[in-house]
C-alpha cells in the first residue's frame, strides 16, 4: 500500500552541513502486516518512517500511497491525508506539557470537524482500553515513561488510522513495560492495522510481533 | 452545527486551554493591554465629549459679535452703533448684549452675569449654573447675595438652575434681568457689552464682517467660526499633549507585547511542530493562535474601553480634568453627555487589536510553515 521508489533525502542541501540521510531506497509496505526497520543509530530509520508517513518530503524519488503519488501533494492535502491515514508514535512521545492526557489524546481530532462529545468519547474509550482512564485529567508531564508511551499510542489512534508508525516504541522502557507496549501493538495488528516500527531493541524482534524486518544501514536498505 | 463551525469551536477550546496553561503571562499581558486601552480611549472619549460641549455651546452663539475697542481694550458699546449696523446689507438683526464678570471672594472664582436676549428672569431673580448651585449649596427660592458696584448687598432669589446639556458653558453662569444687571454693576444706560449680529446667509459672514470694520474702524468682529477654531485648537493641543505622553506608554506596551507574544520560545515552536505533525494544517494552527490573540486582545480592549467610558462619563474623569480643561476657575463638573461613536470605537479597536494580533501571528506563521518532521527528533 505504501511504496518508496528510489527515494533520497538530503538535509540542508547545498550547504556545508549537507547530509545525505537516505540514498536511494525502494521499499513496499504491505497492508495489514507488521514491518520493522532495524539498524544502528544514525542509519536513517526515523527519516524513513517520516518519508513513509508523509511527514518528510523526499529530495528525490517518489512516495506512493495506494498507487497514488503523494510526494507532490500540496502541504494542505498532504496534511489531511496524513491525518486520516497515519498515526504517529514519536520516539520522544511529544506530548504537550501542562495539557491533560485527555486533551493531548484529543489533539489530532480537534481540526477534523467531528463533534467535541464524539472526540471525547473516543479518547476516553482509548484511554480505558490502554489502562489510562484514571490518568485522563493528569497533566501529561506527570506521567511515567510507560504511561506516556500509552498516551502517545492513544493519541495516534484517535483518528482511527489504517497505519501506525512507531519510532523506537520500547527505547525508554524497561523489559516489563516493553512487553506491555508490544502486546498493545499486537492488538493493533489484530484490529487489522498496518504497523511500521523502527527499533534496535532485540526484544521487539523476539516476541513474534514483527513479520518483516527491513535492515537499514547508512541510508540504504541492506538485504 | 456544521463541520466548519465545530472545527472552529474545537480550535477555540484548545486556544482557551492553551492560554490557561500560561495563566500568569497572559494575565499580565491582559492587564497591561487593558491599561493602555483605558488611557488612550479615555483621552479620546474625553476630548471628543469636550469638543461636543464646545460645539453645543457655539450652536446658540450669534454669527458675528461686534465689540468696541478703546486703546486696544474691550470697551462698552453705545446703543447708537446698533442702528449703524442694522443698515448693513445681509444683516437681519442686531441686538445689544449685556454680560460681565463678578469676582466672588468666597468661591475664589469669577462668575459670569449674563442678560439673556429672550426669557430673561424677572427682576430680583436669578438662574444659576449647576456648578455654582452645587458649590454654594443653593436650590430654588434660596437667596444669593453679592456686594454691588457701590459695596451694598444685592440679593437675588434663585429661580432655578440651568440645564446640564452644556455644563461647560453654564457652570459659572448667572442669568439676570437687564434692570438688575445695570443696577448691580452701575452699568450706564444706553451702553451694551457687545452686539450680536445675525447674518442671513452664512456665506456672507466674512463680507459682513469686513463692512462692519469699514463703518466702525474701532470695532472688533468675532465670528462663530473663529471661536469654534479657537476652542478646537485649545482642545486639540491639550489632547495632543496627552496622547503624545500616552504614545510613549503605547510604545512600551508594544515592545512588551512583541516580546511576550511574538517571541516564540523553543517550547512553543516545538508545540507548533507537534500540532503540525499530528495532523493540524498551517491554517488550523494560525486559526487557533488567531483565536488566542483575538480573545485576549478583544476582551482586554472591551474591558479598557468600558472602564474608560465609566471613568469619563460616570466618574467625572478625575485623571484627566487637570490637563484637559483648566481655563475655567470654577470647574464645571463634567457630567458629559455619554455617546458611543461607532467609527471611533472601530478605529481604536483597529489601532490596538490589529497590531497585537499581527504581532503574534507572524512568528507563528513562520513556525507553522516549517516542515513538521523536526518533531521526530529532538
Ligand atoms: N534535520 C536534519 N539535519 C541534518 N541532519 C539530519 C537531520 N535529521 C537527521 N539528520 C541526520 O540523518 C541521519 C539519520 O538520522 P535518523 O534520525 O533517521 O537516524 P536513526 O536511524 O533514526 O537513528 P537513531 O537510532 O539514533 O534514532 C543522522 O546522521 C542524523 O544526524
Ligand atoms: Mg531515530
Amino acid at each position: 500500500m505504501i511504496e518508496l521508489l528510489d527515494v533520497h533525502k538530503t538535509f540542508n542541501p547545498g550547504r556545508e552541513n549537507e547530509y545525505q540521510a537516505i540514498r536511494g531506497v525502494s521499499l513496499a509496505i504491505e497492508a495489514g502486516k507488521v514491518t520493522a526497520l532495524r539498524g544502528p543509530s544514525g542509519s536513517g530509520k526515523t527519516t524513513l518512517l517520516g518519508l513513509l508517513g508523509g511527514l518528510t518530503r523526499p529530495t528525490r524519488g517518489r512516495v506512493r500511497l495506494d498507487g497514488r503519488d503523494v510526494s507532490a501533494l500540496s502541504e494542505r492535502f498532504l496534511t489531511l491525508l496524513r491525518r486520516d491515514t497515519f498515526g504517529f508514535v514519536f520516539q520522544q512521545f511529544q506530548l504537550i506539557r501542562d495539557l491533560s492526557v485527555l486533551d493531548n489524546v484529543m489533539l489530532p481530532a480537534q481540526p477534523t470537524g467531528r463533534s467535541y462529545a464524539e472526540i471525547r468519547r473516543r479518547a476516553l474509550a482509548l484511554l480505558e482500553d490502554l489502562g489510562l482512564a484514571q490518568r485522563a485529567a493528569t497533566p501529561s508531564q506527570w506521567l511515567s515513561g510507560g504511561e506516556a508511551q500509552r498516551a502517545a499510542i492513544a493519541r495516534a489512534l484517535i483518528n482511527d488510522p489504517r497505519v501506525i508508525l512507531a519510532d523506537e516504541p520500547t527505547s525508554h522502557l524497561d523489559s516489563d513495560l516493553s512487553q506491555q507496549i508490544l502486546a498493545i501493538l499486537g492488538r493493533l495488528r489484530e484490529q487489522g492495522r498496518t504497523l511500521i516500527l523502527s527499533s534496535h531493541d532485540p526484544l521487539v524482534f523476539e516476541v513474534g510481533l514483527v513479520e518483516r524486518v527491513v535492515t537499514v544501514k547508512d541510508g540504504v536498505i541492506v538485504p | 452545527m456544521t463541520g466548519g463551525w465545530r472545527r472552529q469551536r474545537a480550535l477555540i477550546d484548545f486556544a482557551v486551554a492553551n492560554m490557561a496553561r500560561r495563566r500568569g503571562r497572559n494575565l499580565g499581558l491582559f492587564l497591561a493591554y487593558t491599561l493602555v486601552v483605558f488611557l488612550i480611549s479615555g483621552v479620546v472619549l474625553y476630548g471628543d465629549a469636550l469638543r461636543r460641549e464646545a460645539r453645543a455651546l457655539l450652536a446658540d452663539a450669534p454669527e458675528l459679535v461686534v465689540q468696541r475697542l478703546t486703546a486696544g481694550r474691550h470697551d462698552l458699546i453705545p446703543a447708537g452703533w446698533t442702528e449703524t449696523l442694522a443698515g448693513l446689507r445681509g444683516v437681519t438683526a442686531v441686538q445689544g448684549r449685556l454680560w460681565g464678570y463678578h469676582y466672588d471672594p468666597a468661591l475664589g472664582a469669577n462668575l459670569t452675569l449674563w442678560v439673556p436676549l429672550e426669557d430673561a428672569p424677572l427682576p430680583g431673580q436669578v438662574q444659576i449654573g449647576s456648578a455654582l448651585a452645587r458649590e454654594k449649596g443653593l436650590g430654588r427660592d434660596d437667596v444669593l447675595s453679592f456686594r454691588d458696584a457701590y459695596g451694598k448687598p444685592f440679593p437675588f432669589a434663585v429661580a432655578g438652575t440651568l440645564e446640564r446639556q452644556s455644563e461647560l458653558a453654564n457652570a459659572d453662569l448667572m442669568l439676570v434681568n437687564e434692570k438688575d444687571f445695570r443696577a448691580f454693576f452701575a452699568f450706564p444706560q444706553g451702553m451694551f457689552t457687545d452686539l450680536a449680529l445675525s447674518v442671513r446667509n452664512p456665506r456672507e459672514v466674512r463680507k459682513v464682517a469686513e463692512k462692519v470694520l469699514e463703518r466702525l474702524p474701532a470695532a472688533r468682529v468675532i465670528s462663530r467660526e473663529e471661536m469654534a477654531r479657537t476652542y478646537e485648537a485649545a482642545f486639540n493641543w491639550r489632547q495632543g499633549l496627552l496622547l503624545s505622553v500616552l504614545s510613549v506608554l503605547l510604545l512600551a506596551f508594544a515592545l512588551l507585547a512583541w516580546d511576550k507574544a511574538s517571541g516564540l520560545s523553543a517550547e512553543e515552536r516545538r508545540e507548533i511542530g507537534i500540532l503540525k505533525a499530528v495532523g493540524w494544517e498551517t491554517g488550523d494552527v494560525l486559526a487557533m493562535k488567531l483565536w488566542e490573540g483575538g480573545l485576549l486582545s478583544l476582551t482586554a480592549f472591551l474591558a479598557g474601553y468600558i472602564l474608560a467610558w465609566l471613568h469619563v462619563f460616570h466618574a467625572d474623569a478625575p485623571l484627566f480634568t487637570a490637563v484637559l480643561k483648566g481655563w475655567s476657575v470654577l470647574y464645571p463638573r463634567f457630567a458629559l453627555v455619554p455617546e458611543v461613536n461607532v467609527a471611533q470605537l472601530a478605529s481604536l479597536a483597529f489601532l490596538t487589536v490589529l497590531p497585537y494580533v499581527a504581532a503574534t501571528l507572524v512568528p507563528v506563521w513562520r513556525a507553522a510553515t516549517l516542515d513538521p518532521d523536526g518533531v521526530m527528533r529532538e
